[in-house]
């Protein structure tokens, strides 16, 4: 490979990634609008509609306030430390949008094969946005350790003890999606799911679909698991001592991950970009993973509008008590069913694999 | 042409992050050079084709046992002053045994027992192979009894853990979440008549 | 039986979804919100903003500087000087209100022998500085001509309950 070809390819790369984080950045900033704006008209209010027509401007009023803003860095803090975290919160957050297919194309015909629309197809994707998802406590931890501050130390604590919780449940309801498509790519998990929905494992997987979405409001530190930012206790969690663009920063990385969940969701759970009946396949399957995942972050606000806040004992139990223990008698019945054989007809209407 | 530089890229990362870990004098920073030569070994780890290994380094070592540690620092507030005030005195069996480290290490390196013509050398089978499946292979045919003898180990361990902890105080109030969940309206309102 | 149908209840989520399906029916309510600076909510005749000073139709100021509303003011926010007139009447030379201290109580207006200070309904009265704030006579005054016919017509629908 010549130096030409490489620098062709950094730059190939450097467009997809571009492709990626600009539209997420910008989803962003209209999820908080959008956000503002349901529960504003859950509570029968407008919510924001001043600034632009019907309030659209508003996120860029905000972000420009932010950025405008003074960063403050506490006396007291470690100064390293508490400049690092907001950007180590960020990086897992966009780096797991990596592996995330978004359909598939053959470019208007251009090319013969369908291409997955990813910048990587690994093999392992499920497994990378696993491990790149588990790094964002790290953003979290540091930002609370290094502000020096009770409220951002105590805020820490608990995001990271209930990241930790709910991740094991979160990788357990991941393996049962394994265990019916056989692969851990995660194009080859849409497409095992294709053919309308009486394919997509929601329909066998129903538990694990309710015990992924709900963890991942309480890894995402969504309402009603906001407990590290509880505001009546702890005034802001983590991020008391942030101000300005730093504070910006968190939470573009709650709202990346969120959107991340929502789009794991509809991958592994609602069969991506495949659309429910046959029929509708003239819409391309873009349109339908991103309607999906619209829905999902709805679901979200719809959640914070409706749901009070956990209490910390609850919120454990749910993680260790119920959802663990749930999982693994889920596991076990995909694996006996597998093997059973008038249950593993059944069960195999799913595994493509057989 | 890139194999090499990337190579040499990681393992000199690794390398340096090693050294600032043993180096650096707040605890929190050794802890966060530790997670980058974390990184750089899963680096080597995707050189060599094994992308499964490697993200089980970043997702096991990073994502779980380093926020361990990172607690552990966070809620004891370790006092590193007061633990390097034994550094001269302790030099003499810490340099002894690096040196005896090296000499193992220089001895095994140059016995000829890992050179390139005894070692196998790993192919690149690119995106065809499924590392993954491979390893589900091996690990569930030829090492199914060593595996399973690791798995209840662990189970073990973690029992063990669990019972040495696990104290049920008769004089503290703890909440039953479960009876709070289940309780009806009839349980706690009552209508009286006036 | 009561058990299982708790259960049944527990596993399918039915309360969730019970609160889920209450704020989804309010989403599509029509909403209250009031567009404060297009829109106004309707006030009170009674409604207690700006103070006035009123005059007589000839032209004759009302206030006869008898200090009772200095003296009923729970904030000692009004500040009274008078001095008698060349045609033998007790007029006020100077009579300040202090709206940074003022806490709208009204016990000023029913004080008042006279109906020369009222409150009237605006509360649009914002400024840069505290010193703005301070309301002197003349202000006063030009205040009462500003809402003459508004505070005419509340002391009208208002008199039969005084």
């Amino acid at each position: 490979m010549s130096i030409l070809e490489i620098a062709q390819q950094a730059g190939i790369w450097a467009l997809e990634i571009l492709a990626i984080t600009v539209p997420v950045a910008l989803s962003v900033a209209y999820i908080t609008y959008m956000e503002r704006r349901i529960i504003g008209w859950m509570q029968i209010r407008k919510g924001c509609n001043r600034v632009g027509w019907a309030g659209l401007l508003q996120p860029i009023a905000d972000g420009l306030k932010l950025f405008l803003k003074e960063s403050i860095i506490p006396s007291t803090a470690n100064k390293w430390m508490f400049v690092a975290a907001p950007v180590i919160a960020l990086v897992p957050a966009l780096a797991a949008y990596a592996v995330i297919p978004f359909g598939e194309t053959t470019l208007f015909g251009i090319w013969e094969r369908k291409h997955v629309m990813a910048i990587a197809n690994l093999n392992i994707g499920i497994l990378y946005v696993m491990a790149v998802g588990s790094l964002a406590i790290y953003g979290i931890l540091l930002a609370g350790w290094a502000s020096n501050s009770k409220y951002a130390l105590i805020g820490a604590v608990r995001a990271s003890c209930q990241m930790i919780s709910y991740e094991v449940s979160m990788g357990f309801a991941i393996v049962c999606v394994l265990m019916l498509a056989g692969s851990m790519n995660l194009s080859a998990i849409v497409n095992a799911q294709a053919g309308g929905f009486w394919h997509w494992y929601i329909i066998p997987l129903f538990p694990m679909f309710l015990v992924y979405f709900i963890s991942g409001c309480a890894e995402t530190n969504r309402s009603p698991f906001d407990l590290p930012e509880g505001e009546a206790e702890l005034v802001a969690g983590f991020f008391v001592e942030y101000s300005g663009m730093w504070f910006a920063t968190f939470s573009l990385a709650e709202y990346a991950a969120m959107i991340l969940i929502s789009l794991m969701t509809s991958i592994m759970f609602l069969g991506g970009w495949h659309a429910p009946i046959p029929a509708l396949d003239f819409i391309p399957g873009t349109v339908w993973l991103l309607g999906k995942t619209a829905f999902f972050i709805f679901v979200f606000i719809w959640f914070r509008a409706t749901f009070p806040r956990y209490r910390y004992d609850q919120l454990m139990r749910l993680g260790w008590k119920v959802f663990l223990p749930w999982t693994l008698i889920w596991i076990a019945v995909i694996g006996v069913a597998t093997y059973t054989p008038l249950l593993s007809d059944i069960v195999g209407f799913w595994q493509p694999w057989r | 042409m890139l194999e090499p530089l990337f190579f040499n890229l990681f393992g000199g990362l690794a390398i340096l992050a090693a050294t600032l870990v043993v180096v650096s004098r707040n605890p929190m920073h050794s802890v966060m050079w530790l997670i980058f030569c974390f990184f750089n070994s899963a680096g080597l780890f995707f050189l060599l084709g094994a992308e499964f290994i490697g993200i089980i380094t970043i997702l096991v070592y990073v994502g779980a046992v380093m926020v361990l540690f990172v607690f552990v620092i966070i809620l004891l507030d370790v006092n590193i002053a007061r633990m390097r005030a034994g550094f001269v005195k302790s030099l003499p069996i810490g340099g002894l045994m690096a040196l005896m480290l090296f000499i193992e290490m220089a001895a095994a390196g140059v016995s000829g027992v890992f050179s390139s013509a005894t070692m196998g050398q790993a192919v690149q089978f690119g995106q065809e192979v499924n590392n993954t499946a491979e390893i589900g292979k091996e690990l569930y045919t030829r090492y199914l009894l060593g595996f399973e003898l690791a798995a209840v180990i662990l189970l073990a361990a973690l029992v063990g853990a669990v019972v040495l902890t696990l104290r049920s105080r008769k004089d503290a109030n703890y909440q039953d979440i479960a009876a709070q969940v289940a309780v009806k309206k009839r349980d706690r309102l009552r209508k009286v008549r006036m | 039986m009561n058990f299982v149908q708790r259960h049944i209840k527990t596993w399918l989520l039915t309360e969730l979804v019970r609160g889920l399906m209450l704020t989804g029916k309010y989403l599509f309510k029509k909403k209250i919100t009031v567009e404060y600076p297009e829109e106004k909510t309707p006030l009170s005749p009674r409604f207690r903003g700006l103070h006035a000073l009123r005059r007589y139709d000839d032209g004759e100021e009302r206030c006869i500087a008898c200090k009772l509303c200095e003296a009923v003011c729970p904030a000692l926010a009004i500040l009274i000087e008078s001095e008698e007139r060349d045609d033998g009447s007790r007029r006020t030379t100077r009579y300040d209100i202090d709206l940074t201290k003022c806490i709208f109580c009204g016990f000023c207006q029913e004080a008042c022998p006279v109906d020369a200070i009222v409150e009237t309904q605006e509360f649009e009265y914002a400024s840069e500085s505290r010193k703005q704030l301070y309301y002197t006579k003349a202000m006063l005054l030009d205040v009462g001509e500003r809402y003459k016919a508004q505070i005419s017509a509340n002391i009208a629908s208002e008199a039969r309950y005084r």
